[in-house]
């Protein structure tokens, strides 16, 4: 308790001063974030429908099969005769009108799953539909970056209160947490602190497991302190949603003006699992979204830091084409997914709208694979190599 | 101390660890002695099965009161969100009792090796009858024959409607299921071909389940025209398939290699073990008993390199304290949640490979929370948590879950004042280690023990320093 206050009332400059000696050692500036580059994955948790996000509104066979639930062209955010956002997504709509918006339609991976769980799981790791992986991308983005031991875990960081499969490494994690006063709080204790501290020199034999958790220790408390630390710094202001969402993005920006070394950060919203009452669902999540992106790409864009950030929006998998009985839409397969960002080297829609004409069993088939979209993140933007990553040649687009 | 050390290592590696309450009576056993003891009250305890009662999906499941063929009545759109519904807290339920048992149990070896059998033969199905008898299953076979075990799962419900078996049919035969029972149940990868998937798929077809969750065939979805598995031609059904695969050495292998990862050591696997005892499987047609009597006896498994290396999974971790300081949940459904922060919980594994482990379990913020936990249970301390949710059972009715509660508890620390007695002041903090952590030479740094512990009184110097030394990396390790 002390502590807190104590951090909260000194210069920063400081504020590392204070630190026990273990943790300054591992408080040197580290290879986080070589180029500056700041990805921002925004996981749309339960299958959100790409065909009423940016709806095909010149589709007639769109307008059959939704007889219902199809975005009517007139309220749609019109961008182009054949495309138009869902009419709650203003903030991309302007960001679309400043150039800072790419939409990549029908994206997806051959033998689509439909189950949650598992398809998750496979845009989790990055692996084909009929293998099983335990490290996520992000993970082995870590594990690329800085080979056998990142100076700290806060390369990449998830805002929840556990860490999903997709920031888990061989070598490294990524860190989640609700914020940095909740993660400083499971972490401060003096008992652990002293804990550590006694056991930073303790050289575990060989590989025995006993000295990674001794450094996951440690990494825990230092990152803690570390984001508590730049939290303080700067709180970034602005016309943030009284959500979770809302709270998460804020965050996210106050740690990226106080730049943080992470380089990535991941979020989740939902559930777009959409199979009843579709429309009233997805728009409230929808408003919640837009207006966390807005005031997220305000305080950026008034700070100039937006050039360096990079929003990138996905779903486990998109929706039927056709809707239920129960003015809902059930699982499918191709989706769509955004790129928010200042740094854009091409925007707009980058490929076709999907045509519905051509339908695998009901369902929107891929045209681009998401591992391809991958290692263009890897390459173009965090600048790692991205068949390191991802195991294989995917070849890379050119929007970033 | 060695002595200790191995029975406790037996105790952890074929069961949930010692229990404090009658650690005594094992501590005066030999290794040899402690097995027999391990194995005698796992194959004499008969199987109860566990089984949730719930008299509405009992009837909208197996037709209680209703003449209709079972074979073919469908259930409604609202019926399935009746069972899915129900399903949701009836997992639940079982969730508890199972761990319940595994933690109670004298028959730790019978539950540790169904825990085992649970990660192998993972199924996600949101059907709560389905996997209480898939769990029945794994539990009566956990201890018997690997073939009937397998033959078994493979006609369950819970699996073969997870690997959509149902939709195999003669004229679109569906792969999943047979590609996992090679690649995961027994083969492993790189054993067969693609080939080989096609081939056993055909022979699959029309196995399938009936409401009730029996195992149904289908003979006019089956093709019944000659096929080659690995090798071998012939009018195959499942049957013949699962028995080419028990053939096959490399199934041996990879049962041994897996169950060695379990039992021994997950990291360093010494393929010429691996070979012997996979010989050890076969000679003695798939019994499991004689392939663990192999390994329990042997005098490598009590070698330091096997010893305290393993990262307990999140139930072993709680399922091993609620035996060393008696937890009781005063609402047991908390340890659902905290089976979920740490990343296991029962009857949701990650897919149908089961949970990875190892290293796999731990990063900074699940590492924080596991030395937090022996904490919040001493002390009723704050549980705030939000966990991720499950679209595939929630199907999007559910709300974000925002948990903001005490993890209320009582722990009885008195068994663990009676093996630590006053006598022992000073030795406390060494002996307590002895018992609590799994490492040859455990050195806890005891002036940061002593200062945080509090030592006004014995009851209060046992319970703190237990507590201290279940907050610490070491006591992840088995």
């Amino acid at each position: 308790m002390q502590r807190r206050s104590f951090l909260k009332n000194i210069p920063l400059a400081s504020a590392s001063l204070w630190l026990p000696r273990f943790l300054q050692a591992q408080a040197q500036p580290g290879l986080l974030r070589p180029n500056g580059k700041i990805l921002v994955m925004l996981q749309l948790s339960g299958g959100n429908d790409g065909l009423n996000t940016l709806a095909p509104i010149s589709n007639d066979i769109y307008y059959r099969e939704r007889p219902r639930i199809a975005i009517d062209p007139k309220e749609a955010l019109r961008l182009t005769e054949h495309a138009g956002l869902h009419p709650s997504l203003t903030a991309l709509r302007s960001l679309y009108d400043k150039g800072h918006l790419a939409v990549l339609n029908s994206v997806g991976y051959p033998n689509p799953d439909r189950s949650h769980f598992r398809s998750m799981d496979i845009w989790h790791t990055g692996s084909p539909a009929d293998e099983y992986w335990s490290q996520g991308w992000l993970g082995r983005y870590l594990d690329a970056q800085c080979g056998e031991q990142c100076p700290r875990a806060t390369g990449a960081l998830e805002i929840d209160d556990t860490l999903g499969l997709a920031l888990k490494g061989a070598q490294n994690n990524g860190l989640a947490l609700q914020n940095p006063q909740r993660l400083y709080e499971m972490a401060h204790s003096a008992y652990f602190e002293d804990y550590a501290a006694a056991t930073a020199n303790t050289t575990a034999p060989d590989d025995h497991p006993v000295g990674y958790l001794y450094k996951t220790m440690r990494d825990a408390l230092s990152s803690a302190d570390y984001l508590l630390e730049r939290s303080k710094a700067k709180t970034a202001r602005g016309n943030y949603p009284d959500s979770e969402l809302g709270r998460h993005f804020q965050t996210i920006a106050s740690l990226i003006l106080a730049d943080a070394d992470t380089s990535v950060y991941y979020v989740s919203h939902g559930s777009f699992d959409t199979h009843v009452n579709q429309q009233g669902q997805q728009k409230r999540l929808f408003e919640d979204m837009n207006q966390a992106l807005e005031a997220f790409a305000a305080t950026l864009q008034e700070q100039g830091r937006w050039q360096d950030v990079l929003v990138v929006t996905f779903s486990e998998f998109g929706r039927r084409v056709a809707q239920n009985a129960s003015n809902g839409t059930d699982h499918g397969a191709a989706n769509l997914m955004f790129f928010a960002g200042g740094g854009l080297k091409k925007s707009g829609i980058l490929n076709g709208m999907p045509d519905l004409s051509q339908l695998t069993d009901g369902d929107l088939p891929y045209d681009i694979d998401f591992r391809r979209v991958y290692a263009t993140l890897l390459e173009n933007w965090l600048g790692v190599d991205a068949k390191a990553v991802l195991g294989g040649e995917f070849g890379r687009l050119g929007f970033v | 101390m060695t002595h200790q050390l191995h029975i406790q290592h037996l105790l952890w590696r074929f069961g949930f660890g010692p229990k404090a309450a009658d650690w005594a009576k094992w501590q005066t056993l030999t290794p040899a002695a402690a097995w027999a003891n391990l194995r005698k009250t796992a194959l004499q305890t008969p199987v109860e099965p566990l089984i949730i009662a719930d008299s509405v999906l009992d009837g909208l499941l197996k037709g209680i009161g209703e003449t209709v063929d079972m074979e073919r009545r469908e259930l409604s759109k609202e019926e399935k969100k009746e069972v899915r519904q129900r399903s949701r807290s009836g997992l639940q339920r079982l969730n508890l009792q199972w761990t319940d048992t595994m933690t109670h149990s004298g028959a730790q070896l019978r539950e540790k090796m169904a825990f085992f059998w649970h990660g192998h033969f993972a199924s996600r199905n949101i059907n709560v009858l389905y996997q209480q008898q898939l769990l029945h299953v794994v539990r009566t076979h956990a201890l018997g024959n690997f073939g009937a075990l397998l033959t078994e799962v493979s006609k369950s419900a819970a699996m073969l409607s997870f690997l959509n078996n149902q939709q195999n049919k003669k004229k679109k035969p569906n792969e999943n299921f047979a590609r996992e029972v090679m690649e995961l149940f027994t083969l492993g990868r790189g054993q067969y071909t693609e080939t080989d998937v096609k081939e056993a798929a055909r022979a699959f077809t029309g196995w399938g389940h009936k409401l009730d969750g029996t195992f149904a065939f289908r003979k006019i979805w089956h093709d019944d025209d000659n096929k080659t598995v690995l090798g071998q031609t012939g009018r195959w059904d499942g049957d013949d398939v699962l028995r080419i695969l028990l053939e096959q050495p490399a199934t041996a292998r990879w049962m041994v290699r897996k169950l060695y990862r379990f039992l021994v050591n997950d990291t360093q696997i010494p393929e010429q073990r691996v070979a012997e005892l996979a010989a050890i499987f076969r000679k003695n047609n798939y019994e499991i008993m004689p392939l663990l009597d192999a390994i329990a006896q042997s005098a490598w498994f009590y070698e330091d390199q096997n010893i305290g290396r393993k990262i307990k999974s999140p139930v072993e971790l709680w399922v091993g304290m609620c035996r060393q300081l008696n937890v009781q949940l005063e609402q047991p459904d908390h340890q659902i949640l905290l089976q979920n922060a740490l990343g296991q919980v029962l009857f949701y594994p990650p897919n149908v490979a089961g949970w990875p482990g190892g290293r796999n379990w731990i990063d900074a913020t699940s590492l924080l929370l596991r030395l937090r936990i022996p904490q919040m249970v001493a002390a009723n301390g704050d549980f705030d948590l939000n966990t991720k949710d499950d679209d595939d059972q929630l199907m999007g009715e559910g709300k974000k879950s925002a948990l903001r509660r005490k993890l209320a508890a009582t722990v009885d620390f008195s068994a663990l004042e009676r093996l630590f007695p006053k006598a022992n002041a000073s030795a406390l903090p060494l002996d307590m280690a002895r018992f609590l952590w799994q490492l040859p030479t455990p050195t806890p740094p005891t002036e940061v023990l002593r200062r945080h512990t509090d030592t006004s009184n014995h009851p209060q110097q046992v319970r703190s320093t237990a507590i201290q030394l279940m907050a610490t990396p070491e006591y992840q390790l088995c």
